[in-house]
Order: structure tokens, then sequence, then C-alpha cells
């Protein structure tokens, strides 16, 4: 065993060990080390006091302040909700359309719309309500494939399109091609038809146009204005839901005429409150295009 | 069998084999990070192939820098260490740890392979499937056997304090990678062999892979490499330990108290709320406990602080022990409650993270293998210690860019995700928070490249070292002041 | 003190048994509660295994690293609860091996996102997100567009029920059929699969008859699991103030 030794920089002596030519000085614990850690342990133990902390057999210690962290949040939310109750409660009784009359109302209505619409709609309809080509509809046009009325909009909301809701909006197109409702010339006429009904010279006396008058004018309306009740969009604009910017217009109408596509849109009256979808439906009829 | 030229015959040629080990899975990890990196500042980099998303990669990247990296670091120093403590060779001499070296290399190969192929048993840090989870346990059982068989023989009637570290990461490790990886194969009912289910589920299981988890970090990245820090700032200083008494003391606490404080990964989760307390009271407990071993370390310089200037060796291991003291003063904050529920989720924790894993794990590794290449080689020093120089500046840098980006990133992702504007709505959707991380993301990659800049400086300087050469500078002796 | 050290320090066997008795004692004290406490796991109606389609995606959840940047674990604050729904219960997750509660956001938290989206999103965002979300950064995944591997499906039920999730003989008898008819049944009808395993979303990810013609794809599977994230419990029914603990 080697000896204890004074270390000359320290003035520390050594506990008289050696490995390797590693020595070890004996010096005390720090002062201020010992006292930090004790201070540590002291409010731990007052921690332990004031919360629940120990499990016993079927059990723990519940902590003199009853804390618990879900009953805390009860709290915080029942605080938020009389904060905000003066202004929900204005929107949950005015009807739609009195709140965009009210600017402070409309001002509220958007700002709650806003977050809403970030959070649970710009998934699918992009933020803004841009949309999304060939699968979305932007939000933020006058174009309105199940009517832009206050009320047509919330009632979209509210059950979805071809949702999992009883009471969702839905409506069919048939398949004409795939069905052989049709034969493919007729397709490719109808086509055509359609085509030149968007770019507003609808092709009078083409034989398109008896295709149309005869199997789609019901939904979509002898001037291809669309009809909001079916769900039947306009075809007399340029503007489509289902054409990608890869597809040319009469294309994509042939494929839908074949074997149509269709949209669906989640129902929301499950998970969101009434107000909530209220402030939605004022925020996209103010995205633009409301009618 | 051994170049080196003390009395004691040392198995070396394992040792070497672990450091080389560790140099090239350190590159490959600190790769791997800074791809999944720019993966999040440039998701094309996904590549559209299954094997190289980023929910692929990232487990690969942490276990290749924790266990491939960190766990060839401790072998190479823990069995290096071992024999000069207790003036013995290996226990079952160049053979059974030779086996250990192949056995875990072989390992982290088919467990890589296994990741980037999509098997895993989905928990953080213990994703290999159960059969490369028996694999582990026999090469850690091989371990165990050599590093305690060697202390057994030992020459010195004490064990020096860096053998309890190694000993005590040896022994935890084994029982958290036992009982967190409990799991039943598919294959016994006529499945998958690549498919097991843990045994525990839900909250049970949150807390047994957070028992795991945390104390991965607490014995594996923290214990052991004390371990290595006791061991290579006495000698590189060459002054003795500061405190045989700080060493028991914070010894005994850090492993008693570091297995208590799992439950601050659960936070506000479905955890019940008394397991939560006992996770944020432990972890404030830590602290001191915790910093016993950074006022050991760098205490250990008084009297050699100058070292600190004229040598880089010293220069890393000393930031190390620093960015420790950082990093553990730091996670007892994260571990308070309201703090937490600040931090949780965002890349606060990740700038945690790596302020401990490469300021301290990585320092403190590149120190020791900047001491041990030139010792394991029969060479003097390090081919250039000015290169260790260039490569601690380039990799401090990085590591402040990597760092500083995620505290601002995840302090304003935290914020922003709780935020209300005057209405008394959240003002930003979540959409909003991940386009606002993007700068952070560049910046932190670019950190990350300046770190991995450096170990390439690092592999540079070994190769030239081993090959025998010394630089100009280190040649003139006034050049560097080095010793 | 320091003087007794030396017998610790001095014996390997000491030193070893003195850590280990140190190391054990948390982890006892903090796990073994979690079975023995009742009120651990809230006692609230509707969790239920996962159906065979939903296990399968599960896996795949799972084999993705969908954990490494997406938690399902909504927290207690108003905050969460406002932007995700109810915060997440015990209950919801007790039999998932291994839980999926992750510890980074950097998507949002999944724990309730069934029902929110439509099959045919989920398709869409999962074969290259930038389609629909041109802001994200999370990676395609259109190698889900293949046919599902499951030709061993009640191997994992069975190992699910060693570990402790109540398959009945009778859903593992079913599994193939059950698993076949959640992709292909008219979500307008009232299929089979739903006796067994209520709420599951039922159809197919995408009706494109590209991808039909693969028949059950690994896209089914995940979407089918994503969909019923959140949904098994019914929080018009539950007390939230008889959940504390
Ligand atoms: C999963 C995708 C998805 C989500 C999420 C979604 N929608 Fe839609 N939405 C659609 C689709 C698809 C349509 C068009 C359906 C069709 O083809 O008729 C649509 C249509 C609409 C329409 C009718 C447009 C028109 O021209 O008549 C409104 C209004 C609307 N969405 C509002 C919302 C709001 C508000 C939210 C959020 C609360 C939301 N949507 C969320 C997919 C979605
Ligand atoms: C029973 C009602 C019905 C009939 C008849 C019908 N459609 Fe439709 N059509 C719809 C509905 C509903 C949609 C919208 C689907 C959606 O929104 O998802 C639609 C959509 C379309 C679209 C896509 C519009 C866009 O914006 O992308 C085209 C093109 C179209 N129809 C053309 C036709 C043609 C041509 C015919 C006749 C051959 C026809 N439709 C007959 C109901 C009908
Ligand atoms: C690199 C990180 C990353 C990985 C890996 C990842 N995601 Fe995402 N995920 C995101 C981000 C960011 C978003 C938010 C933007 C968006 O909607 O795309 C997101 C959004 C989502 C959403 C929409 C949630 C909502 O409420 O808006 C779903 C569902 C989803 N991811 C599922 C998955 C699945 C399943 C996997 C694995 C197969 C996965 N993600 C892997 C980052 C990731
Ligand atoms: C070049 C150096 C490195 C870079 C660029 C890097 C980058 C990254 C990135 C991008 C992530 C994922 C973060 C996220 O999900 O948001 C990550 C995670 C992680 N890295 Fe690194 N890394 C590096 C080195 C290291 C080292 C040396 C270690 C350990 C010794 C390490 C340990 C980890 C761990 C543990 C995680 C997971 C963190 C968590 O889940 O909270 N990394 N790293
Ligand atoms: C007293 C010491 C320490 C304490 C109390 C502590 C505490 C914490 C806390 C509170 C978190 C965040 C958990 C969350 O919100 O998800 C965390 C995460 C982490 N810390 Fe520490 N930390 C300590 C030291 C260290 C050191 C030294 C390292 C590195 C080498 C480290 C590595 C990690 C890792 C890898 C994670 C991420 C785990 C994950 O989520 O995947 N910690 N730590
Ligand atoms: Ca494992
Ligand atoms: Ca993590
Ligand atoms: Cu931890």
């Amino acid at each position: 065993m080697a000896t204890i030794e004074k270390d000359s920089v320290t003035g520390q002596s050594t506990t008289g060990h050696e490995w390797d030519g590693i020595k070890e000085l004996n010096t005390p614990l720090p002062k201020w080390w010992v006292y930090v850690f004790w201070a540590t342990v002291v409010w731990a133990i007052g921690y332990w006091i004031a919360m629940p902390a120990w499990p016993t057999v079927n059990g723990y210690t519940k902590g003199v302040l009853g804390y618990s962290s879900r009953a805390d949040l009860d709290n915080e939310l029942a605080l938020q909700k009389a904060g905000r109750a003066a202004w929900l409660s204005k929107i949950e009784a005015a009807e739609l359309d009195a709140i965009e009359k009210d600017k402070d109302l409309l001002r509220y209505a958007m700002a709650g719309g806003k977050i809403a619409f970030g959070e649970n709609c710009g998934a699918c309809h992009g933020t803004g309500g841009v949309g999304v080509a060939g699968a979305y509809p932007t939000l933020a046009d006058d174009e309105w494939i199940w009517g832009g009325t206050l009320a047509d909009i919330e009632q979209t909301i509210k059950f979805g399109i071809r949702s999992t809701h009883a009471e969702t909006r839905v409506s069919e197109m048939p398949k004409f091609g795939a069905d052989g409702l049709l034969k493919p010339e007729q397709i490719a006429a109808v086509s055509d038809y359609v085509v030149s009904m968007a770019s507003r010279a609808p092709a009078k006396g083409s034989p398109g146009e008896a295709v149309y008058v005869e199997n789609c004018a019901v939904c979509h309306g002898e001037d291809g204005s669309g009809q909001a009740a079916l769900g039947a969009p306009a075809l007399n604009n340029q503007i489509w839901l289902f054409k990608t910017a890869k597809a040319s217009a009469k294309d994509m109408v042939a494929a839908q005429v074949n074997a149509p596509k269709h949209g669906s849109m989640p129902a929301w009256a499950d998970r969101l409150d009434p107000t909530t979808i209220k402030m939605l439906a004022v925020y996209v009829h103010n995205l633009g295009g409301g009618k | 069998m051994s170049i080196n030229t003390e009395a004691t015959p040392y198995c070396d040629d394992v040792i070497r084999k672990f450091t080389i080990a560790a140099i090239f899975w350190g590159v490959v990890g600190f790769l791997a990070g800074d791809f999944i990196a720019f993966q999040l500042a440039f998701p094309v980099l996904n590549l559209d192939l299954e094997w190289t998303t980023f929910g692929r990669l990232r487990p690969l990247h942490t276990s290749a820098v924790i266990f491939a990296f960190g766990g060839n670091v401790l072998f190479c120093t823990s069995l290096y260490i071992v024999q000069r403590t207790s003036r013995a060779s290996l226990f079952g001499g160049e053979g059974l740890a030779t086996a250990t070296f192949w056995g875990f290399q072989s390992f982290i190969v088919v467990a890589a392979l296994t990741y980037v192929l999509g098997f895993s048993q989905g928990q953080e840090y213990a994703e290999p499937e159960w059969w490369l989870d028996l694999w582990l346990t026999v090469v850690w059982v091989m371990y165990l056997i050599v590093f305690a068989g060697t202390i057994m023989k030992r020459k010195e009637p004490h064990i020096y304090v860096a053998n309890w570290f190694f000993f005590a990461m040896i022994l935890t490790v084994a029982m958290l990678h036992l009982g967190n990886n409990i799991a039943v194969p598919a294959a016994f009912f006529g499945g998958s062999w690549m498919k097991s289910y843990n045994i525990f589920g839900g909250v049970q299981n949150a807390m047994t892979q957070w028992w795991y988890g945390h104390n991965a970090v607490g014995f594996f990245l923290t214990a052991g490499f004390l371990g290595i820090m006791y061991y290579f700032v006495p000698k590189r200083a060459e002054r003795p330990v500061y405190s045989y008494r700080l060493s028991i003391v914070h010894f005994w606490a850090l492993i008693f108290l570091y297995i208590w404080a799992g439950p601050h990964h659960l936070h506000y989760t479905a955890l019940p709320d008394w397991a939560q307390t006992l996770g944020m009271t432990f972890s404030v407990m830590l602290w001191m406990p915790s910093w016993g071993g950074m006022i050991n370390g760098l205490m250990t310089l008084s009297g050699a602080w100058d070292k600190l200037r004229t040598d880089p060796v010293m220069r890393f291991l000393v930031s190390s022990v620093a960015f420790y003291g950082m990093s553990t003063f730091e996670g007892p904050m994260m571990s308070i409650k309201a703090v937490n529920s600040l931090s949780h989720y965002t890349d606060w924790g990740i700038g945690h993270v790596h302020s401990g894993a490469l300021g301290w794990v990585a320092f403190v590794s590149f120190g020791a293998i900047y001491y041990l290449i030139p010792k394991l080689y029969g060479r003097k020093e390090m081919y250039s210690l000015k290169l260790v120089g260039t490569h601690f500046w380039i990799a401090t840098i990085g590591i402040v860019l990597y760092i500083t980006a995620m505290w601002i990133s995840g302090i304003m992702q935290g914020l922003m995700w709780r935020a209300y504007d005057n209405l008394g709505f959240l003002q930003y959707s979540f959409i909003e928070t991940v386009e606002a991380m993007k700068p952070y993301y560049v910046i932190r990659a670019i950190g990350g490249l300046l770190f991995v800049a450096g170990s390439l400086v690092m592999v540079y300087n070994v190769f030239k070292t081993i090959k025998g050469d010394v630089a100009d500078e280190a040649l003139s002796p006034a050049a560097s002041g080095a010793r | 003190m320091f003087k007794h050290h030396a017998k610790i320090e001095t014996n390997i066997f000491f030193m070893a048994v003195g850590i280990l008795l140190t190391v054990v004692v948390g982890g006892l004290v903090e796990v073994i509660p979690l079975f023995s406490i009742e009120s651990t796991i809230e006692k609230v109606k509707g969790v239920r295994p996962y159906s065979p389609l939903e296990l399968a995606g599960r896996n795949i959840y799972v084999r993705e690293g969908c954990y490494n940047c997406h938690s399902q674990m909504i927290r207690p604050f108003k905050d969460e609860v406002e932007r995700y729904g109810p915060y997440s219960l015990a209950a919801e997750s007790k039999y998932d091996h291994p839980f999926q509660w992750g510890s980074k956001r950097t998507g949002p938290d999944l724990a309730r996102v069934g029902g929110k989206f439509t099959n045919e999103w989920h398709f869409r965002h999962m074969v290259n997100p930038r389609d629909v979300v041109p802001g994200s950064i999370m990676p395609g995944y259109k190698h889900l567009v293949r046919k599902l591997d499951y030709a061993t499906i009640e191997a994992d039920m069975k190992a699910n029920r060693a570990v402790g999730v109540p398959y009945t003989d009778a859903q593992i008898a079913n599994a193939k059929k059950d698993l076949e008819e959640q992709v292909n049944a008219d979500p307008a009808s009232n299929p089979a699969v739903l006796a067994s395993y209520p709420k599951a979303h039922v159809g197919p990810s995408s009706d494109d008859p590209k991808v039909r013609a693969l028949g059950v794809t690994e896209m089914d599977a995940l979407v089918a699991y994503l969909q019923v994230l959140g949904t098994m419990v019914d929080f018009k029914t539950v007390d939230l103030s008889k959940v504390r603990r």
C-alpha cells in the first residue's frame, strides 16, 4: 500500500491508493454541494406532502393540496368557458346572417372560424380555402356545389358530404359508361359538348347536345348551371372539381361520365360544437364567395 | 500480441479493434443524424423509398450513435482502463473479449439492417426484435464476465472509481434491457419471426419503457462515460482526482436516484399523477449527485489549468465535463412539470439530448480516443495536435449551431402550440408551427455537417497516427506547446 | 462512512450486490403499483381489441416508425384539448402492445385522428403528403400501396392474447374473413365485422380500380387503424370528474 502524502497544489492529503499512476485526494465534500443537495431533498419531501406522490396497496397518498392534473384542467376549462361566455352565447343565440351584420360578432366569428378551419379543414381545403385541384373544392370563390348561402354551408359542415353521418348530403351521378347507359361515341360527343359549354360557347345542335339534354340536364341543368340541391356542379364554367393539371378537360369529363368520382367530406357535428360550426360557416362564407 | 512496453502484458489487440470500431460507427451515426436532420428541412430527401424514410432512419441514427458508437467507446475504454487500474490482463484473454467484439459488431450490422427493412419493436432505443435482444444479452454477459473477471484478477487492493461506474453500468443495463424487452414472438404461434408483442401494454408499457429509456441515458450515456472521465481526465492532467469522498457519495446517490426519474418522460400523460410527482422530485434531487461528477472532473484540473491552453485533447475532455454539467442542469429543470409542459414533444428535448450527446458523450469520447490511439499504436502523440484543435473548434461551432437552433425552435414551437390570440382563440394551426421550424432545421443540419466534418478530421488524424507519420508542426517544439 | 466503504471497494461481490440493491428499488416502487392500483386504468366503456385489419395496420404504423414524429397522447391542457379533442385516458391504450404515446411531435398528435378525415384523404396524404398539405415535411409512403400479407394474422392475434388482449376463439377463427370484409364492405350495409369490432371503419382506402386489383393493401390496413384511433370511447358518456388519479 502506498503512503498518504500531501498534494502541494491544493494542500489536501491523498488517500494513499494509486492506480496506474492515478491518485485520489481526500478532499471533503464541498459544503455548497451538500447544502444544495439537502435543499432539493427537503423540497422534494415538501412536494410529496403537498401533492399526490407515494403509491400504497391500492391507492396513493393524495397530498394535502388535493391536486390532480385532470381536475386542474377542468378548472381551467371552466375559466376559459366563463371568459368566452359573453361572446359565445351571442353567437349561439344569433342567426347566421345576424352574426355577419354585427361588425364585432363577425370579427369574433372570423377569428374563431379561422383557427377551427386551420386545424380541421385546411388539410383538405388548404390554408384560406384554396382547395386542391382534382380533389377538394376551393371555398374562396363563388362557385358552390352544394350551395353558398350561410345555411347551405352550415349544413354541409355539420353533416358532411357522402359521410358516415345519417343526415349527410348525398347524391350520385350514374355510371353512364360503366353501366352501359351510354356508348363510347355518345360519351365522346357529350364530353365535347360539355367542354364547349364550359368555354361559354355551347355547341348548339351538336350530337353531344342531345345526349346532354337527355341524360345530364336533370341534374346539371339545361344550361349547365348546376343544381345545388343535388350537389351537381355547374358545368358552364372553367371551374372543375376533378380536373387535375395533367388531364385535359375533355378527358376528365369523359372519365366522369364513364365512372364518376364522388367527393366525400366528413361530418363535423359529432366532433365540433355547434357554435364552432357556426363560426366556421361564417368564416367560409366570408372567404370570398359567399352567396 | 501487444505493442505496449509496460510490465504487465495487457490485451490490447481487442482494444484497438474496439477503438477503430468506435470511430467507424461514430462517423456512420453522425452521418445518419445529419441526413435525417436534412430530411426534416427538405422532405424530398426521404427519397420516396421505404428504406430511407425518416421514420426508419431515425432509430438507425439513435442506435448507431448510442449503441454502436457509444457502446464501442465504452468497450474500448472500460477494457483498457480495467486492465491498467487492476494491473491485470483481461480475464479470458484476447479470445473472450474478441468474441465479444465480433458478437457486438455483428449485432450492430444485423440490427441496422432490420431497422431499414422495417422490423422494429416500436419502443425508442429498444427497437431490435426479440432474437436480436437475446443476441445482445449473450454479448453483454460475455462483457460482464471479461470485465468482472479482470477485476477479480486485480493486483490492486482497491477497485478504482472508474470501474465502479463501469460495473454499475454493466449490471444495470443488463437489468433494464431484460426488463424492457420481455415480448411474446408471433413465431411461437406460427407467425413471423420478425414480430413480437411486448408483454406490457399501455400505461404499464409506457412506464417500463421510460424506466428503461431514461436509465439507458443514466447508465449507458452517463455512468459509463463518467467512468471514462474518471480515468482520462486525471491521466491527461497528471493530477490526482479531486475528491475520493465526493466519488463515493455521488456514485451511490447517482445510481440510486437515477432509476426513479423515468416518469419525467411521461409528464401530463395518462401515467397517474403520483408517479409523475416521483419522477419530477427524484430528477431534481439528481441534480447535485450529477454535478458531483462534474466537480470531480473539473477540480481535478486545479494546478493544471494551463493544459487547457496547450493541449487540445484536454480541451475536449474539459469541455465535455462542462457540457455534462450543463445538460444535467437542464435535465432537472425540464423535469419540473411546469417547464416540461412547454418543452415536452418539442425540439427543446432534441436540443437537450444533443447538448448531452454531442457535448458530453461525443466530446469525452473524442478526448479518450485521442489519448488512446497513440498509446495503442506505440506512438508518442497524435499525428497532429493542431488537427485535434481544428476538430475541437469545428465540432464546437457545430454543437452551438445545433443546440441554439433547437432551443429557439423548441421554445417557439411550445409557445406557438399554446398561444391564444386576444379574442381567446388558439393563434396558430399546427401546420403553421411546422412551417415556422424550417429555418431552424436548416441551421441544425448545417451544425450537424460541421460536427461530421470534425469527425472526418479525426479519422484522418487517426489514420496518419497509426501509419506512424508525424506532422511538421509536431516536430518543431515551439509550434504548439504540445507535450 | 468513508472508511467502511473500503469493504465494498475491495470486494467485487459486495459491490455487485450493493449496486443491484440500489438500482432495483426505484423501478419496483414505480412499476408494480401500476398493476395493483385499480384507478390506474379508468373504467370506461368501448375500448376493444383491434380488428384484424386494424391490428395489421398498427403493425405497419410500428414498422414505419410513425411514433418518431407523432404522439398519441393528448395532455390535459386546454390548448391540446381544444386542438385535438378530449385528453387521452390510460384505458384507451390498454390493448396497445407496444404503447405508441410517442415523445416528439414533429407532426400533430394522432390520438383522435379517427374519423377526422376520409379514407380517400388519408390515401392521398400517405402517398405524398405535399399533394394535400403543401407545407408538410412528412415522408411519402407510396410503397404502402401493395398487397398486405395477412397469411398469419391469427398468430399475431394469439400472441396478443398471450400478453393479455382478450381476443376470443371466434374472433381468431374469423380473422381473415373479418379482415377482408372490413375492406370490402359497403359502408351503408351492416357487415358482420362490426358485431365483433364495434365502430370499426369499413371500406377500402381507395376506390381506384388499379389499387383494388391488388386485393387488401397495406394502405387499407394502416388507414383502418388511423380511422379507429380515439373513437372507441364515447366521451359524451364519460364523466371526466370520475377519472382523476
Ligand atoms: C377529408 C377531406 C375534407 C375535410 C377535412 C373537409 N372537407 Fe369540406 N369538402 C371535402 C370535399 C371532398 C368536398 C366536395 C364534396 C363533393 O364532391 O361534393 C367538400 C366540400 C365542402 C363544402 C361545400 C363546397 C361547395 O362547393 O358546396 C364546404 C362548405 C366545405 N367543404 C367546408 C369544409 C369545412 C368548413 C371543413 C372543416 C370543418 C371541411 N370542409 C373539411 C373534403 C373535406
Ligand atoms: C343524378 C344526377 C346526375 C346526373 C344525371 C349527371 N350528373 Fe354529373 N355530377 C353529379 C354530381 C352529384 C356530381 C358531383 C360529384 C362530386 O361533387 O363529388 C357530378 C359531377 C360531374 C362532373 C365533374 C365536375 C367537376 O367540377 O369536376 C362532370 C364533368 C359531370 N358531372 C358531367 C356529367 C355529364 C356529362 C352527365 C350526363 C352524361 C352528367 N354529369 C349526369 C350528378 C349527376
Ligand atoms: C418526418 C416526420 C413524420 C413522419 C415520419 C410521419 N409523419 Fe405524419 N405528419 C408529419 C407532419 C409534419 C404532419 C403535418 C402536416 C401534414 O398534415 O402533412 C403530419 C400529418 C399526419 C397526419 C394528419 C394529422 C392531422 O390531424 O392533420 C396523419 C394521419 C399522419 N401524419 C400519419 C402518419 C403515419 C401513419 C405515419 C407513418 C407511416 C407518419 N404520419 C409519419 C410528419 C411525419
Ligand atoms: C452529427 C451529429 C448529429 C446530428 C446532426 C444529429 C441529428 C439528429 C436528429 C435530426 C434527430 C431527430 C430529431 C427529431 O426527431 O426532431 C436526432 C435524434 C437523436 N439523436 Fe442525434 N444527431 C447527431 C449526433 C448524435 C449523437 C452523437 C448522439 C448520442 C450519443 C445522438 C443521439 C440522439 C438521440 C438519443 C436522439 C433521439 C432524441 C429524442 O427522441 O428525443 N445524436 N439526432
Ligand atoms: C440529471 C440529469 C438529467 C435529467 C434529470 C434529465 C431529464 C430529462 C428530461 C426531463 C427529458 C425530457 C423528457 C420529455 O419531455 O420527453 C430528457 C430527455 C432526454 N435526455 Fe435528459 N436529463 C438528464 C441528463 C441527460 C444527459 C447527460 C443526457 C445525454 C447524454 C440526456 C439525454 C436525454 C435523452 C436522449 C432524452 C430524450 C429521450 C426521448 O424522449 O427520446 N439527459 N431528459
Ligand atoms: Ca428490443
Ligand atoms: Ca424520443
Ligand atoms: Cu430521462
